[in-house]
């Protein structure tokens, strides 16, 4: 009696911190903030939601303060910088913001479902994971909006690096994740990577530092508004990233 | 040990035992008879590692599984989203 009885009231202190950075998201920010509330408060969990705006020059901070207004300063905390300085950096500067003891880190575009927190929340509770990650290739889980060139590209990607990396999680490349705050921190600080590989970086440095990870399959509709982005300077960047790890770690 | 190193030393390994084979340091009948096969089996084990690789990938690629479904869902949900906000006297 008395062990369950601290134990809900460790998952009572919980607190989860989401961390937004937006560029230019002023169609979907009060979309993504709308949906978040809609499937959070339907739960228990305590959270907040930091939206991290780099000087977008479409206003995207004049929305997010008529969303702060609506919805509360508690639940939307604003940590705008001054210029675009890469993702990385919007994650570290959030977190020092936080107040939560876990983060969750996803895109603002509406690719990334809030609806999936939640489960993100149990499976982390249920096997005191250190990391859990969405994955768009395992049971379940898809895309939306990708034709075949793309869908080759991402699968070939996935299993050259699957092949030479042996990551022990089957998306490396998404950023729908939820993190404890602690071992968030001791990633950022051992990647060196910048841009998107960055993603992947972290999931080879949390195999390398022997961090748990779960997954949760979860659909990935690609971008509703504005366009996607996957050219040949992506790929080169993939490659040398991919490289880089295989020779280091 | 880098996943590098993990690559080179297997890959050693299995050439050695190839090498020993092939230059004529292990001596049976049965090497002997199947000295062909021997010679050519690392590049026949790329080809059919190629094969395997190329047919896994495109059948994740035609299998891929294509959410229209969770499309559809999310569309319904954004118009809802709008229409409340607008309600809620937030404009943008």
């Amino acid at each position: 009696m008395a062990l369950s009885g601290s134990y809900s009231e460790i998952t009572k202190s919980d607190k989860y911190s989401i961390l937004l950075p937006t560029y230019n998201e002023r169609e979907n920010l009060p979309i993504i903030i709308w949906l978040i509330i809609k499937y959070l408060d339907n739960s228990d969990f305590d959270y907040e939601v930091i939206i991290i705006d780099d000087g977008s020059p479409d206003g995207t901070l004049e929305v997010a303060k008529q969303l702060q207004k609506l919805y509360g300063s508690n639940k939307i905390v604003l940590r705008p910088r001054e210029k675009k300085l890469g993702l990385g950096t919007a994650y570290i500067h959030g977190m020092q913001h936080a107040t939560g003891n876990f983060i969750i880190i996803m895109d603002s575009d509406l690719s990334h479902h809030p609806k999936y927190i939640p489960k993100f929340i149990e499976l982390q509770k249920k096997h005191d994971y250190d990391l859990v990650s969405g994955t768009r290739y395992k049971d379940g889980g898809g895309v939306y909006g990708w034709d075949f060139k793309r869908k080759l590209i991402s699968r070939g990607a996935n299993f050259i690096t699957q092949l030479l990396l042996r990551p022990r999680a089957s998306d490396l490349t998404g950023s729908f994740r939820l993190y404890k705050k602690d071992i968030l921190q001791k990633l950022i600080d051992s990647c060196v990577s910048k841009g998107y590989v960055f993603q992947m970086e972290m999931i080879i440095r949390a195999r390398q530092l022997d961090y748990t990870i779960g997954e949760v399959p979860i659909s990935f509709v690609d971008r509703v508004y504005g366009e996607s982005k996957l050219g040949g300077s992506e790929i080169v960047q993939f490659a040398k990233a991919l490289l880089y790890l295989f020779a280091t770690t | 040990m880098t996943k590098l190193l993990e690559w080179i030393s297997v890959t050693s390994a299995v050439l050695a035992v190839w090498y020993s084979l092939v230059g004529g340091y292990v001596k049976h009948k049965f090497i002997e008879d199947n000295m062909n096969l021997i010679l050519f089996s690392p590049i026949i084990f790329v080809v059919l590692f190629g094969l395997y690789a190329v047919t896994v990938v495109l059948y994740r690629t035609f299998t891929f599984n294509d959410c229209k479904d969770e499309a559809e869902k999310l569309m319904a949900e954004i118009e809802e989203a709008k229409k409340d906000l607008q309600d809620k006297g937030l404009r943008w």
